[in-house]
C-alpha cells in the first residue's frame, strides 16, 4: 500500500516541480523559438504517459493487492490483442506528435539561410577566439601547418582571400549584429571542443581537420556566455567566452576597431634600441636588467613569454589591470602607463626585454615540494611541466620568476582581485583554476615547487 | 550424423563432479559458481565506481570544502565511475552473473555447453578488471576522457591520464571483449543448443529471451569497440593516425595528420547503443519474470514481449548516431537516427504497458524483490520518456551535453537496471543461497534507494534545463546560473550520499542472511519456473539430479483457472488433473 501512496506522490511532486521549480529554459535570444515549442510538444505527451502510466499502476497496486485472510485470485488472460492494437496506435501517434514537428525545425536547422553571414570560431585548448571575413566576404585558407606565434590562426598567407581577415585573437569575446542570420563555421585546432549557448538554443562540436557549422539570428541585445561543452581536457569547464549582440551601429563601432590578419603582419617588430629608452623608467622599479625588485615590488620580466608581457602592458593601458579594489601594487603601475603611449612603444619595450639577459631569481618562499609537485600537475597542463610556460595556451613562464610575486598574484586570483574584469578573459581561468589551492600554505607549496623547475 | 539434441543424450553426459575445494569454489566449472564470481567481482568493482560518484558530488556540491579533489582526479572519476558502472558492473552482472546462472536452471540444462570456456571467460573478466585497477596506481593515474574516451584528447596532452592510464583501459576492455565473447558464445550455444525437452523458444521465460538477444548484440556491437580499442592504441603507442588529425599539441605542430575523430565515435556508438539493450533487455526479462511471479499472475501480452525483445534488439544497431546529434557529423544523418530512434519507442512503451497490465486483475504480493521491480517500471517509464527528449534531433539541440543528458540515462541506464538488479538478487537470493534475506533491512534498502535517486535526478533535469553543463568540474560563474543552482547541488549530493550508504545496508542483509537468515524452501515465491524446482536448494552439481526435467507448458501458468494452486511449474503434466493454460509453444 505505501509503494501505492509512494507513486501518486512521485507524480504529484514531479509536477509540482516541473511548475514550481524555478529552474528552466533559459530566456531565449534568438530565432530557434520553434526549439522550445517542439521541447512544449514533447513535454505533453511524455507528461500524459508518465501520469497516466504511473497512476495506473498505483491504482492497480491499491485495488489488488494482496490482502491478508481474503481469498483472492488472479484472472488468467495471457493476451488481448485488441486492447495491445489500441495500445500500439496511440502510442505511435503520440511519437509521430512529437517527431514531425522536430523533423520539421531539423530541416530549418541543417539549411542556413542564404543571407547568413559567416563567422568563424576557433577553438582550442582551453580558449575562444574568432575570425571574420572582411571586406571581400570571404575567409582565408587555413591549416594547423601555418599556426605559430606570430599567425595563430595559421592562415595561409598567400591566400589573398585571407589578407583582410579579422582576427579577434585574445578577447575570448565575439561582436554580434542584432536580427542579422549568422552562420558560424566552427573549427578547432587541437582536440574537440563544443561551441553553446545556452540563449541561442543551439550548440555543435568543433573537430579538429574539418569544419563545422550552426545558425542563428540574435534577437536581443546582451552579453552571453559561450560554453564549451564537449569534453576538451582538464581546463575544460574554464573554456569561456562571450558573445555580445549589438545594435548595428554599436557593431560597426567595435568592428572598426578590430585587426585584420594583414595589419598583424605587416605590424613592425618591436625594436629593442627604442624601447631601452622608455625602460629607463621602468628599471627604475623593475631594476636595470628587468630582474626585479621585492622591496619596490616590482616583479622580474626578462625571461617572460614577450606575448604575454605585452597583454598584461595592454590590460593596464586599457583599465583592466591596476584599477580593481584592493590592487595597490598593481594601481602604481596606471600612471606609468603614459609612457607607453601605444602598441608601437609597447612592442619596443617589450623587444628592448627580450633582448636582455634572464638570471633565475631569488628564491624566496619554502613549502612542501611534494605536495607542491600534486597540485602542479593542474597547473602544468598550460604552463609546461617545465614552468617555462606555453604561448598556445596563452600561459605565462613561472619558474625562475619571482616567486613572491607569484604568490602575491594567485592570492589576487583567490580573492577576485585580478581575473574578474570581463576584458581579462585568461585572467578568468586563473579564478577557477585557483579552486585547487585552498589556503597559504598550499600557494607557497606549489610556489616551492616552481622552484626547483 | 543425425542431429540429437543435448537433453536427449542426457545419460551419456559424465559431469565430472568437482572433488576439491579448488575446483569446487576457484576453478570451477560449475555455472552457477561462475555466476557468483562473476556477480561478486562486478559488486566489488561497483562499489568501487560508487565511491567514485560521492567523490565527484563531494566536488560538485560542496567545492568550497571539497578542495582535495583537483580537475585532473575530477574527471578521472567522471570517467572510471562511468566505464566501470557501464561495462564492469552491468554488463558482467547481468550477463556473466544472471545469464551464467539462470540459462541452465532455467532451460533445464545440466550447465553451459562449453563449461571449460565458460570458466576462462571469467578468469579473463577478472584479469580485465585487475588491469583497470592497476591504472589507478600508475604516476598519472587512470585516464580522464570521458567514459566515451573521446580522442583526439583521450591521448593527447591536458588529458589526465593521456601516458599511462588509456593504455591500460584499452587494454581492459579489449580483454573484457575477449571475456564477454568466450560467455557469449557459450550463452547463446546452450540457449539454442541445451534447453530440455519439451522448452520450445516461445516456452522460455522471458529472462532467458531477454539474455539470450542481449547476447547476439553483444556479440555483434563488442567487435565495433575493440576495432575501436586497438585502433587508438596503434595511434597512442606507434604513431598511427587512424582517429588522429593534424593538431596543435603544446603550440607545437603534431606528428598525426588526417584521421578521423568521428570515425571512432561512430565505432563507439555502432556498440554504445546496443550496449544499452545489452544491460536493458536481461533487465526488461528478468523484471518481467519478478513482475508475474509476486502478481501471481501471468505475464501480460508474452508473444508481443518476445518480439518486442527482438525488435528492439534488432533496432538498436540502427539509432547510434542519436549520440552524435550535434558532434559535427553530416547534420542529414540527423532526419534518419530521429525516426529510427523514435520508431525504437514503441515496443519500448508496449514493454511498459503490459508489465502494467501484469498488474491488473493480479493477486499482488508486496514482497522485496516486487517493490523493486514496481520501482524499475517508474523510473523506467521517466528515464523512457526523457530519452524521447534527447532522441527527437530538434530537442536535442538545447539539452545534449547538459545535465539533463546525465538525469536522464541515470533514470534510464543506471537506476534502472540496479533496481532490477536488486529485485532479481532478492527473488533469486533463496534459490542460490538456500537462506532468507532478512526482509526488513530489504524494505529499508528499497525505500531510501527508490526515494533517494529520485531526488538526486528530478532535479538534475531541470538543471539541464537552463543549459548547465555536464562535465564541468566547477559553474564557476554563469550567466544561466544563480546560487539556487549550487543549493540544489548540494541537495543532490546529500542524496547521493545517503543512496550510497543505503548500500551498505543491502550488503549487510546479504553477507548476515547468508548465515543467519531463515532456511529457504526450494520454491519460496511460488515459481513457474525450472530453477525453483530443483530437487536441492542451493541447486547441486548436475542441477537436477538423476533425471532432467521435462517441460509441458510455457513459463506463466500461474491462478490457471481449475487448478488448485496459483502455479502451476512448468514441468507439470497436463495429464494429472491439471489444465494447460493458453501455449503458444506447442501445436495442439
Amino acid at each position: 500500500m505505501a509503494i501505492a501512496i509512494a507513486l501518486i506522490l512521485l507524480v504529484v511532486w514531479s509536477l509540482f516541480f516541473h511548475f514550481a521549480s524555478p529552474w528552466y529554459l533559459t530566456p531565449i535570444a534568438s530565432n530557434w523559438g520553434m526549439i522550445d515549442t517542439t521541447i512544449d510538444i514533447t513535454f505533453v505527451v511524455t507528461g500524459i504517459v508518465f501520469v497516466a502510466v504511473n497512476l495506473f499502476m498505483a491504482y492497480c497496486i491499491i485495488k489488488f493487492r494482496h490482502k491478508k485472510g481474503k481469498q483472492q485470485k488472479a484472472e488468467y488472460e495471457p493476451e488481448n490483442t485488441k486492447l495491445e492494437v489500441w495500445l500500439t496506435v496511440i502510442t505511435t501517434i503520440g511519437i509521430a506528435a512529437m517527431l514531425a514537428p522536430g523533423l520539421i525545425v531539423w530541416n530549418d536547422f541543417v539549411n542556413p539561410p542564404q543571407d547568413a553571414v559567416e563567422v568563424e570560431v576557433v577553438g582550442q585548448q582551453w580558449h575562444w577566439s574568432f575570425r571574420l571575413p572582411g571586406e571581400d566576404g570571404q575567409l582565408g585558407n587555413v591549416d594547423v601547418r601555418y599556426m605559430s606565434k606570430s599567425n595563430p590562426f595559421g592562415i595561409d598567407s598567400e591566400d589573398p582571400a585571407g589578407l583582410d581577415d579579422i582576427l579577434i585573437g585574445d578577447s575570448s569575446t565575439l561582436h554580434l549584429p542584432i536580427n542579422q542570420p549568422t552562420k558560424v563555421l566552427l573549427r578547432s585546432k587541437d582536440v574537440l571542443h563544443d561551441f553553446a549557448v545556452p540563449q541561442f538554443r543551439i550548440k555543435m562540436d568543433l573537430v579538429p581537420g574539418m569544419v563545422t557549422y550552426a545558425w542563428f539570428t540574435p534577437t536581443k541585445t546582451g552579453t552571453y556566455d559561450i560554453l564549451c561543452e564537449e569534453l576538451c581536457g582538464i581546463s575544460h569547464h574554464a573554456m569561456r567566452g562571450k558573445v555580445i549582440v549589438d545594435e548595428p551601429s554599436d557593431y560597426q563601432t567595435w568592428l572598426q576597431e578590430q585587426v585584420t590578419f594583414a595589419d598583424l603582419q605587416n605590424r613592425p617588430k618591436g625594436d629593442p634600441e627604442l624601447g631601452k629608452t622608455n625602460f629607463a623608467i621602468c628599471a627604475a622599479c623593475h631594476g636595470q636588467n628587468g630582474e626585479g625588485m621585492q622591496v619596490l615590488n616590482a616583479p622580474k620580466l626578462t625571461g617572460q613569454e614577450p606575448l604575454y608581457l605585452k597583454r598584461q602592458l595592454q590590460y593596464w593601458k586599457k583599465g583592466i589591470r591596476g584599477a580593481s579594489e584592493g590592487d595597490i601594487y598593481g594601481a602604481t603601475m596606471t600612471p606609468l602607463m603614459v609612457t607607453l603611449p601605444d602598441q608601437a612603444s609597447i612592442d619596443n619595450v617589450v623587444a628592448y626585454i627580450e633582448s636582455l639577459p634572464s638570471e633565475p631569481a631569488e628564491k624566496t618562499i619554502s613549502g612542501d615540494i611534494s605536495t607542491g609537485r600534486y597540485i602542479y600537475s593542474t597547473c602544468s597542463a598550460c604552463h609546461g611541466a617545465d614552468g617555462k610556460g606555453i604561448w598556445s595556451m596563452n600561459a605565462p613562464a613561472l619558474a625562475d620568476m619571482t616567486d613572491w610575486y607569484l604568490a602575491r598574484q594567485l592570492k589576487n586570483y583567490k580573492d577576485g582581485i585580478r581575473g574578474k574584469h570581463p576584458g581579462d578573459p585568461y585572467g578568468y581561468q586563473m579564478n577557477m583554476m585557483v579552486d585547487i589551492l585552498p589556503d597559504e600554505k598550499a600557494i607557497n607549496d606549489v610556489i616551492a615547487y616552481i622552484n626547483t623547475l | 550424423m543425425a542431429y540429437v539434441s543435448i537433453a536427449d543424450k542426457d545419460h551419456e553426459q559424465h559431469m565430472h563432479d568437482p572433488q576439491s575445494f579448488i575446483t569446487k569454489y576457484i576453478w570451477s566449472q560449475d555455472h552457477k559458481v561462475i555466476a557468483i564470481q562473476y556477480a561478486l567481482v562486478a559488486i566489488f568493482v561497483g562499489l568501487i565506481a560508487m565511491g567514485l560518484s560521492v567523490m565527484m558530488r563531494l566536488q560538485l556540491g560542496f567545492p568550497e570544502w571539497a578542495t582535495f579533489i583537483t580537475p585532473e582526479e575530477y574527471y578521472q572519476y567522471v570517467t572510471m565511475h562511468g566505464m566501470i558502472m557501464v561495462i564492469y558492473l552491468l554488463t558482467a552482472l547481468f550477463l556473466g552473473g544472471f545469464g551464467n546462472y539462470l540459462i541452465p536452471l532455467q532451460l533445464g540444462a545440466r550447465d553451459m555447453v562449453f563449461p571449460y570456456m565458460n570458466m576462462l571467460s571469467f578468469w579473463v573478466y577478472l584479469l580485465s578488471v585487475i588491469v583497470l585497477l592497476i591504472s589507478f596506481f600508475i604516476p598519472d593515474g587512470p585516464t580522464g576522457a570521458g567514459w566515451t574516451l573521446y580522442p583526439p584528447q583521450a591521448i593527447s596532452e591536458g588529458t589526465p591520464g593521456d601516458g599511462g592510464g588509456i593504455v591500460f583501459m584499452l587494454a581492459s576492455l579489449s580483454l573484457f571483449i575477449v571475456a564477454f565473447t568466450m560467455g557469449g558464445l557459450n550463452y547463446v550455444t546452450t540457449v539454442l543448443q541445451a534447453r530440455t525437452r519439451g522448452m520450445t523458444l516461445m516456452r522460455m521465460p522471458l529472462s532467458i529471451w531477454g539474455i539470450f538477444v542481449a547476447t547476439i548484440l553483444g556479440l555483434l556491437a563488442f567487435p565495433a569497440l575493440l576495432v575501436a580499442a586497438i585502433m587508438m592504441l596503434l595511434d597512442r603507442v606507434i604513431g598511427t593516425s587512424f582517429f588522429m588529425p593534424a593538431m596543435l599539441t603544446l603550440g607545437e605542430t603534431s606528428e598525426f595528420s588526417g584521421g578521423s575523430p568521428i570515425l571512432f565515435q561512430h565505432l563507439f556508438w555502432f556498440f554504445g547503443h546496443p550496449e544499452v539493450y545489452i544491460v536493458a533487455l536481461p533487465a526488461f526479462g528478468m523484471v518481467s519474470d519478478v513482475l508475474a511471479t509476486h502478481a501471481r499472475k501471468n505475464i501480460f501480452g508474452y508473444r508481443m514481449m518476445v518480439w518486442a525483445i527482438v525488435g528492439i534488439g534488432a533496432l538498436s544497431f540502427v539509432v547510434w548516431a542519436h549520440h552524435m546529434y550535434v558532434s559535427g557529423m553530416n547534420p542529414y544523418f540527423g532526419f534518419f537516427f530521429a525516426t529510427t530512434t523514435l520508431i525504437i519507442a514503441v515496443p519500448t512503451a508496449l514493454k511498459v504497458y503490459n508489465w502494467v497490465l501484469t498488474l491488473w486483475k493480479g493477486d499482488l504480493r508486496l514482497t522485496v524483490p516486487m517493490l523493486f521491480a514496481i520501482g524499475f517500471i517508474f523510473t523506467f517509464t521517466h528515464g523512457g520518456l526523457t530519452g524521447l527528449f534527447l532522441g527527437n534531433v530538434t530537442v536535442d539541440l538545447p539539452l545534449s551535453d547538459t545535465y539533463f543528458v546525465v538525469g536522464h540515462f541515470h533514470m534510464v541506464m543506471g537506476v534502472s537496471p540496479v533496481l532490477v538488479l536488486f529485485a532479481a538478487i532478492y527473488h533469486w537470493y533463496p534459490k542460490i543461497t538456500g537462506r532468507m534475506f532478512n526482509n526488513t533491512l530489504g524494505t529499508i534498502h528499497f525505500w531510501f534507494t527508490l526515494l533517494g535517486t529520485y531526488a538526486i535526478y528530478l532535479p538534475m533535469h531541470y538543471i539541464g534545463f537552463l543549459g548547465v553543463p555536464r562535465r564541468y568540474y566547477a559553474n564557476g560563474t554563469m550567466d544561466i546560473v544563480d546560487e539556487s543552482v549550487q543549493l540544489q547541488n548540494a541537495g543532490m549530493s546529500v542524496a547521493a550520499i545517503i543512496v550510497a550508504l543505503t548500500q551498505l545496508i543491502f550488503l549487510f542483509n546479504m553477507i548476515w542472511s547468508l548465515k543467519y537468515g531463515k532456511k529457504a524452501p526450494g520454491n519460496p515465491w511460488g515459481g513457474t519456473t525450472l530453477e525453483w524446482q530443483t530437487p536441492q536448494t542451493p541447486a547441486a552439481h548436475g542441477n537436477w539430479g538423476e533425471n532432467l526435467p521435462e517441460v509441458h507448458r510455457w513459463a506463466y501458468d500461474f491462478s490457471v483457472p481449475g487448478a488448485e494452486k496459483d502455479f502451476t511449474p512448468q514441468n507439470e503434466p497436463a495429464s494429472d488433473g491439471v489444465p494447460v493454460g493458453r501455449d503458444h509453444g506447442v501445436n495442439h
